[in-house]
């Protein structure tokens, strides 16, 4: 009925009375056309106005949320590699640092035994030396002493001669007993 | 099958009256869907509102495979509201139809080719209206004689072989799932042998014809939309 239509109105588009045609209760529906485009319409403009603009508004708001996302996130990958980079040179540094007071203690520690030991070596010859002075110094004086008491002793001896006219006998007494005080002197 | 369509005639132009209820039932049912699916919108979507995102991604893909976003972005809108309302109308025939006093109330409002027709005529329409909009009468007389001169009658019997192809298939294919089912609903009806025998073949047809609901209506967006990349196209 549908062809029938077509074909009809192919054949009758110039008579007169079209719409009654068009309207033919067997065929077209003009009224339908109209209601169905009307109400098509009206629907489009519904779902825009309603569905698809603010879902749309909603998508546009994710998709801009993702790139920020993903922006910040490349940020911060960056950042932190950066960071990472800093740490490991510090890192390095302070090995670095590390070695290099541990050697210069080691030196340090290295040279001050060696001046202690030069130090305590000097000392040692030091003391030797003053102690060898002094020994000698000492015998010089006990030498010196031993030679005054014996010249006082001979001079005490000769007074002891010279101030008493003995005999050979008494003489050669004072003597011994000069001798023999003498040696309770020593 | 012949069952009579409920007509009313007033200031000379005549409303079939049950396409009219079913057509506004359908848009009721297609904008009902479309408010609950967008009621609570967020960024992290849920439950409808995938769904929603999921048809209007599909419809995008069906315009990206044939136009350029940013000049196919402007029918995202008609795609939309093409295939739900498509889809809708092709399976709201399926659970049953009413017949009361002998006229035909509910039905697929595609089963019927007054308004297959008048959306393929509407929707070839457009694509000349977007056509002569993007290129000027002059891009858009031009291509009428591609490639060349001589085929002018063919093009212009092409525009109107896409017009009737577009609404047909669609009619074509509603309207023979919906005798189908009448068909196998009589048979149910006939006796109990008739219903055991019925009850496999009758689900097996409405599970087919609810996919070819789907695929019916995603064939009729995806060749508005090689339609309007044809005209529209500048390249």
């Amino acid at each position: 009925m549908f062809f029938d239509t077509f074909i009809l109105l192919a054949n009758t588009t110039a008579e007169a009375g079209f719409l009654q045609k068009l309207n033919n209760p067997d065929g077209l529906n003009l009224g339908d056309i109209i209601a169905t485009v009307t109400m098509f319409l009206l629907l489009m403009l519904l779902l825009k106005k309603f569905a698809w603009g603010p879902l749309m508004g909603v998508m546009d708001q994710r998709a801009e949320m993702i790139a920020t996302e993903i922006e910040a996130a490349e940020k911060s990958r960056l950042e932190s590699q950066s960071l990472l980079e800093e740490q490991r040179n510090l890192l390095k540094e302070a090995r670095n640092d590390a070695q290099a007071i541990v050697e210069n203690a080691r030196e340090q520690g290295e040279s001050q035994r060696e001046e202690i030991v030069i130090a305590a070596r000097n000392e040692v010859a030091r003391l030797k030396e003053e102690a060898a002075l002094e020994i000698a110094s000492e015998k010089e004086k006990a030498v010196a002493a031993v030679r005054e008491e014996f010249v006082s002793l001979s001079v005490l001896a000769a007074s002891k001669v010279l101030g008493k006219e003995l005999s050979e006998e008494d003489n050669r007494a004072l003597i011994e007993e000069t001798i023999a005080k003498a040696g309770d002197a020593q | 099958m012949d069952h009579e369509n409920p007509l009313w005639t007033i200031f000379g132009i005549t409303f079939n009256l049950s396409n009219v209820m079913m057509v506004f039932i359908t848009c009721v049912i297609v904008f009902l869907i479309a408010i609950l699916a967008t009621r609570n919108l967020n960024v992290k979507p849920t439950g409808m509102q995938n769904f929603f995102e999921w048809i209007m991604d599909f419809v995008k893909g069906i315009i990206k495979s044939n136009m350029d976003w940013k000049t196919g972005g402007r029918f995202h809108v008609l795609g939309i509201t093409l295939i739900l309302f498509l889809f809708v109308s092709n399976v709201l025939g399926l659970p049953f139809a009413v017949v009361w006093k002998g006229e035909l109330w509910w039905k697929s409002p595609t089963a019927d080719p007054m308004i297959t027709m008048t959306l393929a005529v509407m929707v070839i329409t457009l694509t000349q209206y977007y056509g002569l909009k993007a290129k000027g009468a002059k891009g858009y007389g031009k291509d009428y004689l591609q490639p060349l001169g001589f085929l002018l009658p063919l093009n212009i019997v092409g525009e109107v072989a896409s017009t009737m192809t577009l609404g047909l298939r669609l009619y074509g294919n509603i309207y023979a799932g919906e005798i189908l089912i009448g068909l196998l609903a009589g048979l149910a009806t006939s006796g109990v042998l008739g219903f055991i025998g019925a009850i496999v073949p009758s689900i097996a047809w409405m599970g087919f014809s609810i996919f070819v609901g789907g695929i019916q209506s995603f064939i009729f967006v995806m060749l508005t939309m090689v339609y309007m990349s044809n005209k529209v196209r500048t390249d």
